[in-house]
């Protein structure tokens, strides 16, 4: 091993990458924080507690293996999302919002 | 309080403080140098809590003992000979597998006092001990965690940990034995060390076990720590840990 004795040799092609969703408060959604590197579900999950939870900002977490994510390519976003923006009667924008409701 | 039940009090929140502050500052070097980042990170979280218990430790025993010390003069003040902790927490760390071998065992150790001391007479002592021991359960989970799959993963990993495991295994002793500081606390303030070595041992063959590791044999166990006879390794960690309060008494930033 050329690095030192206590490293792999490079540890970013040997962990799996999980993507971290965090809680900021009972109720609210998971949010995407980021991501961490990990061996496994619970080293991941203790992984995420320590780098997006430690200040106490978290009341509960998620990590899901990356490769288990399967995004919408960014080399198709014209037809993939383009033909929702001639459509206008799908937007609620003809709605007059009612007294009394607040819009946030 | 008697004087004889306050000088044991004193004695043994140093030992309580100390134990944690020279295992943090230890956990501490690895800052840094971690295997990787959210490890380093970890290793710190973990480093970082077992200082902030000291202060709280030694800060109660600086009062207990009426003398105008404070945690920081405690702390930065001392030489090696005044130090009350265990040998095991000032040995080098040497690898990964080894600083994880030595957290576990004295974690598994450190749930258990804390949970004794939660439920102990002395309100304010029960009261740090009820926090540590929440922080404890969490760095229990990660070293153990770590244990197993030490252990457990390649050929080099398990050597690694086996070997960690001899070395350490005759520095556990020191944990569990019972002086008379101990004896004039047990049952009231504190309790007893010897009545913690049954669980202390379950939990740490049930782990040793899992991990397809092997438990040493119990033989010589090396002592002196608590009376202040530590080896070469405390003074250099007190060297490098107190100078800048040493060199610069006072110092404000």
């Amino acid at each position: 091993m050329v690095a030192g004795a206590n490293q792999p040799e490079s540890a970013s092609d040997q962990w799996p990458l999980w993507e971290v969703f965090t809680q900021a408060k009972d109720g609210a959604p998971h949010e995407h924080a980021g991501s961490v590197h990990a061996p496994d579900a619970e080293l991941a999950l203790q992984n995420a507690r320590d780098v997006y939870g430690r200040r106490g900002e978290v009341v509960s977490l998620w990590v899901v293996p990356s490769a288990a994510i399967v995004a919408s390519s960014p080399s198709e976003r014209g037809p993939f999302f383009d033909p929702a923006d001639d459509k206008p009667y799908r937007h609620p924008q003809f709605y007059r919002t009612p007294r009394g409701v607040r819009v946030e | 309080m008697g004087s004889i039940q306050g000088g044991a009090l004193f004695e043994y929140l140093l030992r309580l403080g100390d134990d944690r502050l020279v295992l943090g500052h230890r956990l501490s070097e690895w800052c840094g140098h971690g295997p990787v980042l959210e490890e380093d990170i970890a290793l710190a979280n973990v480093a970082l809590d077992l200082i902030g218990q000291a202060t709280h430790f030694l800060k109660l025993a600086g009062q207990v003992e009426g003398k105008g010390r404070d945690e920081d003069a405690l702390a930065y003040l001392r030489d090696a000979i005044d130090y009350r902790n265990v040998k095991l927490v000032e040995l080098p760390n040497g690898d990964f597998g080894r600083t994880i071998v030595r957290q576990f065992l004295f974690d598994a150790w450190s749930v258990l006092l804390l949970d004794g001391l939660e439920r102990a007479a002395h309100s304010e002592l029960a009261g740090i001990a009820a926090k540590a021991h929440k922080e404890a359960r969490y760095h229990i989970r990660h070293s153990g965690d770590w244990v197993l799959r030490l252990g457990d993963g390649t050929e080099e990993s398990h050597r690694r940990a086996q070997t960690a495991l001899d070395e350490l295994w005759p520095y556990t002793g020191e944990l569990l034995a019972a002086d008379e500081v101990d004896r004039v606390l047990a049952g009231t303030v504190a309790p007893d060390p010897a009545a913690l070595e049954p669980a202390w041992r379950h939990v740490v063959s049930d782990v040793v076990r899992r991990a397809t590791l092997t438990l040493p044999a119990d033989g010589y166990m090396h002592s002196g720590g608590r009376q202040g006879r530590h080896t070469e390794h405390l003074g250099h960690l007190l060297d490098e840990m107190q100078i800048l309060a040493r060199s610069h008494p006072g110092a404000k930033w």
